[in-house]
């Protein structure tokens, strides 16, 4: 539990450093002006996915020990649409809530509040949305697997997506 | 006294007109006369290091970062007929959560910006975006629910780890983002 907690101040001092307990900063990203979102999340992306590719390619760790979010189709192309409009109604995710609100603001605990109102409803509503909730179930897939390629070649992929995207957003945000 | 840092707190701000950050560096406008905060850190720097503390947590704990988690999991503990499935159902990201209040009320205090106010854009009431964000928060948490994780736990994580429906995920979030920005740029613009 030590690790978690650890694990969890390191995450909220970098998501804090890169501004990203800020509102204003974090929906930049949707009108052009900022895109602070996008190049610390692939970056962190991208680092993550390389250290854990060598790791594992090294022998050091065991990926399939590590718990890899399960796909369910349907479910999660819904709750991202829903995740996205709340997104930009609210300013801030659930993350960066909680690091808005520990920074003194209003705005972040009133959407950690929200966020939680809404997990309570959505649980106490359940019934309808059950059958949706557990259909299309593919369990542990991966990009890899779906598009038959080698776990290298989606590894650099993701690379080269990500660079030609950060060198997009650089001239956007010099335009604006 | 943490949360508002008058001029007269720390740097005599009459003598000193810039209070020069150890860095060195400087928050442009300090428009309220307080002590100039740091700038926020590059932001390819600050991925780079959050995506070394994902790493470390693949490596150490055996599964990626969360936020939505912790909210369903104290949820699904309130409400006696709350049906949804126990996702995770250990208290780890209740620690971690924690751990990002925490280190992310510290990074803020080092760097000088803790400070009590209700972002928002310029042309809305502190009310109505404290509606707007407490309506925008139970759309993610609905949105949390059906999709078994959020931005940390599923985009973040699972983005890294190539996991399908966390690029699903991802990709409609964005996608819906930016469709319904337009409608929205009166609140924030």
């Amino acid at each position: 539990m030590i690790t978690a907690f650890a694990i969890g101040i390191a995450f909220g001092f970098a998501l804090e450093r890169a501004g990203l307990g800020s509102a204003r900063k974090l929906i930049g990203q949707f009108y052009g002006t900022d895109f602070t979102v996008f190049k610390v999340m692939f970056s962190a992306i991208v680092t993550a996915m390389l250290g854990a590719f060598w790791l594992s390619r090294l022998g050091i760790v065991d990926l399939s020990r590590v718990y890899l979010p399960e796909t369910w189709l349907l479910p999660q192309l819904a709750g991202g649409l829903i995740f996205g409009i709340g997104f930009v109604i609210a300013g801030l995710c659930p993350g960066t809530s909680c690091v808005a609100a520990a920074s003194g603001r209003g705005d972040g605990a009133m959407v950690v509040l929200g966020m939680f109102a809404g997990v309570l409803v959505t649980g106490f509503a359940f019934a309808p949305l059950r059958d949706f909730y557990s259909s299309t179930s593919r369990g542990a897939l991966t990009l890899p697997e779906v598009l038959h390629v080698p776990y290298g070649v989606v590894v650099c992929a993701v690379v080269f997506v990500a660079l030609a995207g950060f060198a997009a957003a650089e001239r956007i945000e010099r335009r604006a | 006294m943490i949360f508002d840092r008058a001029p007269s707190d720390g740097a005599p701000a009459s003598s000193r007109p810039v209070r020069r950050h150890p860095a060195g560096r400087l928050e442009g406008g300090d428009p309220a006369g307080r002590m100039p905060a740091l700038r926020y850190s590059d932001p390819y720097f600050a991925g780079v290091a959050l995506g070394l503390v994902l790493l470390a947590s693949f490596v150490f704990a055996g599964r990626g970062l969360g936020a939505s988690g912790a909210f369903t999991r104290i949820a699904a503990a309130l409400s006696p007929v709350n049906r949804q499935p126990p996702t995770a159902n250990d208290p780890w990201l209740l620690y971690e959560i924690a751990g990002v209040i925490v280190g992310g009320f510290a990074s803020a205090l080092l760097a000088g910006r803790v400070r009590r106010e209700i972002e928002r854009g310029p042309r809305l009431s502190r009310g109505l975006r404290l509606g707007l964000a407490f309506a925008g928060g139970a759309a993610m948490g609905l949105g949390a629910v059906l999709a078994r994780g959020c931005t940390s736990g599923l985009a973040l994580t699972g983005g890294a780890l190539l996991s399908a429906g966390s690029w699903i995920f991802m990709l409609a979030a964005f996608a819906a983002a930016y469709a319904v920005a337009p409608l929205l740029r009166r609140a924030w613009r």
